[in-house]
């Protein structure tokens, strides 16, 4: 796998040495469980103190806010399901209104519906083909009875980046809850929590570094969220269940190489980043979706006319490149993906989509081997393309 | 989910990509909005399917489809062609995946629209020799299966 080219790493990145070594003792010697009495789990539970302390301090929280969950979907789900139960509860009862965008991650999105199903009304705000949500459409779709927002801080398919701050302000000022999913967010864009206005905040390891399975819901102290999982006393007692000692170690070492390491990685990534957007927007009738601006810049995603996108996948696969697209083949629906076509795309431009997306480990060489390979795939495709033929002879 | 080699292999390198001027039959099944459309072009003399090409649009099985279907048909008699079905491009694929069967429906279609045009193009009503070619897709994608 050494001659991978991966720059798929808004679907999962590698583990990074410094992570993997911190949780190396407690795969092997510390595998205690943190709940018990003796030496060996006091190990783990001193662990699980010192991750907790060490992430607040990196995102600017307090240690007792963090409750560690085993990702960026449970912590959705938790997020969303606790304040809904929440919002009927809340001293001016009987809310029923949640606002949210119409290209959150199915995490976010499959919990509303589910919701609606149980009697609560939804609106989902529109992003516009720059793929950001206007405060101003918050502003007017907030009801007496809207009880909870929630909008993702960093597209997961194109990167655009939200007006989070603006929209917990206002959520604040009307006395709405406002959960934002960061999972995208942290370590490709500065990620504040006390400076968000957030009562909830989605957090994943694996995106930045960590292993897969664990990650964080931010939980504002002011907030009396319901546990999630019931059983033991873990997480005080928030969500139970033998904590995943190494992950969480392993997690809270990647959240301070993220915020230590992100001037750099911006540094680094922003060149390739200008690099990728200027030579693939050479190629004929190629769109970029979602705004160049108000993007992390490790994200670029882009559409081909006349070209389906998993064959594209294949054939840069066949490259020895990992990316990844939006089109219905790919997406495991019958339809392409619900982000593409919230940006107003038709069906045909959503198939032939193409996203990008960088680490701190991605290189110029990795970025020229694709810019090197790319056009001559899009002309083999477009080429064998009876739509290609129609979009170009008229 | 993974494709079987056989597919890759016609993925990786199809068979039979191109157009034929002056086609005696041209089939096109499928559409934009459901992201796959197969364009089949047929040369037939005394009956018999001397040359085929296609152009897809669609996913890698799309293509592969496209590619060994042609290989199946190329050569042999319009009643033999006729007699392509989905089961056996999926077969001779060494199976799809569930979701890419829909593939191999259209890479039949394909066929019997051509053929069907070759008729057509001969003052010949098809449909008593080919058979209703149901739509495959009415462009919300309910018929994919």
């Amino acid at each position: 796998m050494e001659n991978i080219i991966y720059l798929d790493n808004a679907a999962t990145t590698r583990i990074s040495p410094a992570v993997r070594e911190v949780m190396e003792p407690y795969l092997d010697g510390f595998y205690g469980n943190a709940s018990s009495l003796y030496s060996l789990g006091r190990e783990s539970a001193k662990a699980l103190h010192k991750a907790r302390a060490d992430i607040a301090e990196a995102l600017n929280c307090d240690p007792r806010e963090i409750y560690f969950t085993s990702g960026g979907s449970e912590s959705n789900n938790w997020a969303v399901k606790g304040a809904a139960a929440l919002m009927k509860n809340m001293k001016t009862q009987g809310k029923n209104h949640i606002i949210s965008s119409q290209f959150e991650h199915h995490a976010v999105l499959h919990v509303l519906l589910a919701l609606e199903k149980f009697g609560y009304e939804v609106t989902y705000l529109p992003v516009y083909e720059d793929g950001v949500v206007r405060v101003e459409d918050l502003q007017s779709a907030i009801r007496p009875d809207t009880g909870l927002c929630t909008i993702m801080q960093v597209n997961n398919e194109i990167g655009t980046i939200q007006p989070v701050a603006e929209i917990g302000a206002l959520c604040r000022e009307r006395g709405i809850l406002f959960h934002s999913d960061a999972v995208q967010a942290l370590g490709n864009i500065p990620l504040d929590l006390s400076a968000l206005n957030a009562d909830l905040v989605s957090l994943s390891g694996h995106k930045i570094h960590a292993p897969k399975g664990v990650g964080a819901l931010y939980i504002n102290k002011k907030i009396r969220l319901a546990p999630f999982i019931e059983g033991g006393a873990q997480e005080s007692g928030k969500r139970a269940g033998t904590e995943n000692v190494a992950g969480i170690v392993g997690f809270a070492k990647a959240v301070q190489e993220a915020v230590s390491g992100a001037e750099a990685k911006r540094a680094a990534l922003l060149p390739l980043c200008e690099k990728l957007y200027k030579e693939i927007m050479k190629i004929e009738r190629v769109h970029l979706n979602g705004d160049m601006e108000q993007r992390a810049i490790n994200n670029l995603n882009f559409s081909f006319e006349g070209i389906e996108g998993e064959s594209l996948l294949l054939m840069l696969d066949m490259a020895g490149i990992c990316c990844s697209s939006g089109s219905a083949c790919t997406s495991g629906s019958l339809d392409p993906s619900h982000v593409l076509l919230a940006l107003g795309l038709p069906h045909e431009i959503a198939h032939g989509s193409l996203r990008i997306s960088m680490s701190k480990y991605t290189t110029e060489a990795e970025v020229d081997k694709l810019l090197e390979a790319l056009p001559g795939i899009v002309n083999k495709l477009r080429q064998m393309s009876p739509l290609w033929e129609r979009i170009t002879k008229g | 989910m993974l494709y079987s080699e056989k597919v890759m292999e016609h993925f990786a390198a199809p068979h039979n990509v191109g157009e034929i001027e002056n086609a005696d039959g041209i089939g096109e099944v499928g559409n934009e909005k459901c992201g796959d459309i197969m364009k089949m072009y047929l040369k037939i003399n005394t009956g018999i399917i001397e040359d085929v090409k296609f152009k897809t649009f669609g996913c890698g099985a799309a293509i592969a489809t496209s590619s060994i279907a042609t290989d199946m048909i190329k050569g042999k008699r319009i009643e033999d062609a006729l007699k392509l079905s989905n089961k056996a491009v999926v077969e001779a694929l060494d199976g799809l995946p569930p979701a890419k069967v829909h593939c191999s429906v259209l890479a039949e279609q394909a066929v019997k629209t051509a053929i069907a045009d070759y008729y057509r193009k001969q003052g010949i009503d098809p449909t008593p020799i080919v058979g209703e070619i149901p739509e495959h897709c009415h462009g919300d994608c309910s018929n994919h299966d």
